[in-house]
């Protein structure tokens, strides 16, 4: 705790120059918190657009183009906005508090990496008002829908997905750097909580894979403008080279959006139930492993692309082999339930609600790896449920979790316990509203990116819209909580939660603007 | 690196990452040619290989007396409006022996057109016994305006074919690749 | 409570009342069975993985749910100390290792099973447009007569828009269904035009990518007579949603028949291309072929959706030289959406559509186009 009180230390600047020439990690943190949060409302609203259309069969609100750019548009700034920076944002705030680190190891990267995201947006959300119209060929992109079928558009997307790709690069070095460079004496690379750990695994494969998504956009720049044909079957290219190559990023993405989650709920889950982490380095090499396997399975997105049998033998295998690992993970968590003392605080809920319904999209995951039941799933609405469930009540939940847990540390106040609460039950009830029946509907055939569908499918969707709209108003509950929060409420000790470990807690609540200029005490450091 | 500074060995891990990055750059183009090398080799979906060379001088020969059935196929691809087809629907080959069929193609226009036939094998893993002496899709064919033509494959099925493959199907997709800064005015006059 | 009891009842029965209202089809919840081995194997296959994952989430989460109930602190629990034990961690591999070859086994089998393509009775290849599937009935002969159709979703705009009551089978519906028959092995030669499309038949259990300059095959052997709908399935482009698959699944001497028909239509569409329509005629005629093959990027009221599809009322083109507007609508416009129709319709549609368009949406150049000044055209062309 004395570190905090460092004199030589001053506190932040006034105004808006206070945010734009930041290098501290906590206003970096909460810098990437918002404007994630504001791109998931942004997001959200396009998936509300989407599921208002798709409220009755028919056309009602939007022309199948503007569908077509709905999707595409809440896919990207979904992933690429809302879940990546909201992960970023929290690693910036919280790993160098968890290793006595005093800030991160390139504080000026950390504001460029920053600073780029808000361009890229503006960029991509600008070609919504263009007359050529927002991407409209998904978030996969698949060439040559996204290249000689493209809106003209296109090209202000590939930069955009450039400068996201440079953000995220220079995100991952920082992280990988601090971890490695920045631990207090005594903390070792195995007392380390699990969401550095996850943090770290994840840092290597946005290195690994980040770079070859600019490559594939760049292939496909190089393709609409100057004339080449890596994706084009007339100049002896291939269109399926494409999904390969994007695949082979897109599947670690997968993990980038997950194993951080992991590490979220490894914090939380002892916490509340007062008792030690069950299996800390199993957790380490499960997380390991599944980070292994990301690169091995890509082709599992396109078993119906034409690939020979021992392909897709190959991939079925592989990608079932994930299941080992995550199933290691559901039963530590279950285990560290197992004969704690739980109370069950808003955090908690998520934490609780993300391992069942994670563990559903699990399963679900494990189905479509099935090769020839995948003929059947394949870009059906089954598949919307699976990726949703491991994204919204997987990763997002994850990340509000997080935003309650640490809330207390960020603004020195107890946030609004009923509150927190309500946005739980109406998010947890909404969510499974939203995506349950989708898994029906994917089963009986409604193929997924379709404005409008046929009559058999309209009974679930009128209940998937109901929930998706649930879902939406019940996240402005949060927006309400956090405003709350920052402007006052109880007092919050350093401690916060009664039964939180880690080098977090040691430190007051609010956490000081620096934190661990001198490291802290190692008999504070604890193995996990 | 208890021995260095923090801010030298952070310096060196940086650098070091920074070669992971452009690294993993060259290696997502680096997947281009390694495709080609896997499609190849597994025939991939459906690509034949180029011209095949023959060891010796002699021609192959019939060396097996299954009989196996070679569909033909054409297909033109968007914005491609020359009539193209295969004269022949089918022909029936035994491995090891060399056929000739042709395809006729002709350019309606009244600007010259440059066209490029893509093949395609299915069954895909019957791509690699597929062996093309000579085929009009290893060079651009530019026709004259009304002109036709017929182009010839020379091919034979290699000995290897697995026993189950019976049939055959060898298709081409033709590509408009006309160079349109040159032709345009043709198209204006339209 | 009782009020509030009360309240939620009224509230389920409201539900009620709203689903049966909205019940115009059975509550599908679950995967087809379909009408081919394949498809058969496929949804065991399907069942058996579920009932694991559902048997395993038992055990997970009932173990979760029982900690949750009972060891609360509010309970007075008290937390143990315990927090690894290698034993339990290689127990917990071990297992869902042995539970994955158990699926592994019979998925591989049906994977095998399902790449079988070996001798096909009939083979047809596939193409897919944006937005209508091509199909093509490959021959033993060049000089036979040949099948090869479009089959274009006949589900009206004006249903989409909601200004006519939705049919049966909307958006599930085409004008030239797809005919096979039964029992018979028919490979399909999967290919598109332009972008992916994928051609799937939920009832054959059969998806596969058709990819612009690639042919993959697929297979299916039919055992029930029967029509069967299915959609594309990888995202093409504006009308995606609205390129449907009907296959009507047919006895042997129906096929026959049908085939021989088809034979014939396609000989006398070549022979009437000389025959002589009135105006009002192509006008009926050509309204239905431009609502089929146009409306999407043209509009209905022929205002389009600049720039990337221009209005035809109005324009130029179709006000302007009447044999340059043949000629446009016959090979298109390269590196444009507008595709050559003179591949995809027969000259009595190209002559009533061009008919159409030249006097409608405000266009009044009174030309009567006959199918043989088409028909001509084209076979200058040829």
């Amino acid at each position: 705790m004395s570190a905090a009180h460092d004199d030589h230390h001053h506190g932040p600047a006034k105004g808006f120059t206070r945010w734009l020439y930041t290098t501290n990690h906590k206003d970096i943190g909460s810098m990437y918190l918002w404007f994630s949060f504001a791109m998931f409302l942004l997001g959200g609203t396009f998936a509300m657009v989407i599921r208002a259309e798709l409220f009755q069969p028919g056309l009602q609100l939007v022309d199948p183009n503007f569908f077509n750019q709905m999707t595409t548009m809440h896919g990207l700034i979904m992933v690429f906005g809302a879940v990546m920076p909201a992960f970023v944002g929290l690693a910036n705030w919280m790993i160098p508090m968890m290793i006595g680190a005093p800030d991160m190891a390139l504080p000026r990267m950390n504001n460029w990496s920053f600073w780029i995201l808000p361009f890229a947006f503006a960029m991509l959300s600008a070609t919504l008002f263009m007359e050529a119209g927002a991407p409209n060929f998904g978030w996969t992109f698949y060439a040559p829908l996204s290249t000689t079928y493209a809106p003209e558009t296109v090209t202000f997307f590939i930069f955009a997905v450039h400068i996201m790709g440079a953000s995220s690069i220079m995100g991952s070095i920082n992280i990988i750097a601090t971890i490695l460079n920045m631990r207090a004496p005594g903390m070792t690379l195995m007392k380390m909580p699990l969401f550095v750990w996850t943090w770290l695994i994840t840092a290597y494969l946005l290195i690994a894979v980040m770079p070859v998504l600019a490559g594939v956009v760049t292939m496909m720049l190089f393709d609409i403008h100057f004339g080449t044909s890596f994706f084009n079957a007339a100049g002896g290219g291939d269109p399926v080279l494409f999904q390969h190559v994007f695949w082979f990023f897109g599947h670690p993405e997968v993990y980038i959006m997950i194993l951080p989650a992991f590490g979220i709920v490894s914090a939380i889950i002892p916490t509340f139930a007062r008792k030690r982490l069950f299996g800390y380095d199993s957790m380490v090499y499960a997380t390991a492993s599944i980070a292994f396997l990301s690169f091995i399975v890509w082709a599992h997105h396109m078993f119906t692309v034409g690939m020979p049998i021992a392909g897709e033998l190959f991939f079925m295998y592989a990608t079932m082999l994930i299941a080992v690992p995550t199933g290691v993970k559901v039963f530590n968590w279950v285990a560290t339930m197992f004969r704690g003392s739980m109370t069950f605080e808003t955090p908690m809920l998520f934490a609780i609600a993300f391992v069942v319904l994670f563990t559903m999209g699990g399963f679900t995951g494990l189905m479509l790896a099935i090769t020839p039941a995948d003929f059947q799933y394949h870009d059906t609405y089954f598949v919307v449920a699976h990726f949703h469930y491991v994204l919204v009540p997987g990763a997002v939940f994850s990340i509000m979790a997080a935003t309650y847990y640490w809330l207390p540390k960020w603004t020195g106040h107890m946030y609004d316990e009923t509150l927190g609460k309500l946005h739980f039950w109406l998010s947890f009830i909404g969510v499974n509203i939203l995506f349950f029946p989708q898994h029906f509907l994917g089963l009986a055939g409604m193929p997924r990116r379709i404005p409008d569908y046929a009559l058999q499918f309209a009974d679930f969707n009128w209940i998937s819209s109901i929930g998706g709209f649930l879902f939406g108003a019940s996240q402005l509950i949060l927006l309400v909580v956090v405003i709350k929060c920052v402007k006052g409420g109880k007092k919050a000790t350093a401690q916060v939660w009664e039964g939180a470990q880690g080098l977090e807690w040691t430190v007051d609540s609010p956490a000081p603007y620096h934190t661990f200029a001198t490291p802290p005490d190692p008999k504070l450091i604890h193995a996990q | 690196m208890k021995s260095e500074s923090p801010a030298s060995s952070t310096k060196r891990l940086v650098t070091k990452l920074l070669f992971a990055v452009v690294g993993m750059f060259a290696f997502g183009f680096a997947l281009v040619p390694l495709y080609d090398v896997i499609c190849d080799i597994t025939g991939l979906n459906g690509k034949t290989s180029g011209r095949y060379e023959m060891a010796a001088e002699t021609e192959p020969v019939p060396v097996s007396d299954r009989e196996i059935t070679v569909q033909f196929l054409a297909q033109n691809s968007a914005g491609m409006d020359w009539a193209f087809g295969p004269n022949e629907a089918q022909v029936t080959v035994r491995p090891g022996e060399v056929k000739v069929v042709s395809y006729k193609a002709r350019n309606p226009n009244d600007f010259v057109m440059t066209g490029q036939a893509i093949p395609s094998v299915a069954p895909n893993e019957a791509a690699q016994y597929l062996k093309k002496l000579e085929c009009f899709c290893f060079a651009e064919q530019e026709l004259q305006p009304g002109e036709e033509v017929d182009m010839a494959i020379r091919f034979f099925v290699d000995e290897n074919i697995p026993e189950k493959i019976t049939k055959l199907t060898l298709s081409y997709s033709l590509h408009d690749i006309t160079d349109y800064e040159v032709a345009v005015e043709g198209i204006a006059a339209r | 409570m009782l009020p509030k009891a009360k309240l939620w009842l009224g509230l389920v029965v409201a539900a009620l009342t709203l689903f049966s209202t909205n019940l115009q089809a059975a509550w599908e919840l679950n995967m087809t069975q379909g009408v081919t081995q394949i498809s058969r194997d496929t949804y065991d296959l399907h069942m058996q993985i579920l009932w694991w994952c559902v048997a395993i989430g038992v055990v997970v989460f009932g173990v979760m749910l029982w900690s949750i109930i009972n060891h609360r602190k509010s309970k007075g629990a008290v937390s143990a100390t315990f927090h690894e034990s290698t034993k339990v961690e290689i127990i917990w591999t071990v297992i869902p290792f042995v539970i994955l070859i158990l699926m592994a086994i019979p998925a591989t089998r049906v994977l095998t099973e399902a790449y079988d393509s070996s001798e096909s009775e009939i083979d047809i290849q596939v193409t897919g447009y944006q937005w209508r599937w091509e199909y093509k009935y490959l021959r033993q002969d060049a000089n036979e007569e040949e099948v090869s159709f479009y089959s274009i979703m006949s589900t009206s705009r004006e249903e989409i828009s909601n200004d006519l009551p939705k049919q049966e089978h909307y958006l599930l519906d085409v004008d030239n269904p797809l005919v096979i028959p039964i029992n018979k092995k028919v490979r399909f030669l999967v290919t598109a035009n332009d972008v992916i499309h994928a051609w799937w038949v939920p009832a054959f259990a059969v998806k596969k990518d058709a990819i612009p300059g690639f042919i993959n095959e697929a297979w299916t052997i039919v055992e029930e007579p029967g029509i069967y709908r299915g959609q594309c399935a990888e995202l093409c482009g504006l009308d995606h949603g609205f390129m449907p698959i009907v296959v009507h699944a047919v006895e042997q001497e129906e096929y026959d028949a049908w085939y021989a028909e088809k034979q014939e239509q396609a000989r006398v569409t070549r022979e009437m291309a000389n025959n002589v329509v009135t105006m009002s005629e192509a006008l009926e005629n050509g309204e239905q072929i431009y609502a089929r093959n146009c409306v999407a990027c043209h509009q209905a009221a022929g205002t389009g959706l600049p720039p990337a599809f221009p209005a035809l009322a109005g324009s130029d083109v179709v006000n302007g030289d009447l044999r340059a507007n043949i000629d446009l609508l016959i090979n298109g416009v390269p590196g444009t959406a507008m595709a050559a129709y003179g591949r995809q319709l027969n000259p009595i549609e190209l002559a009533a559509v061009i008919t159409f368009i030249r006097n409608s949406f405000g266009n009044t150049t009174g030309d009567l186009v006959q199918p043989a000044d088409v028909n001509t055209i084209l076979q200058e062309a040829q």
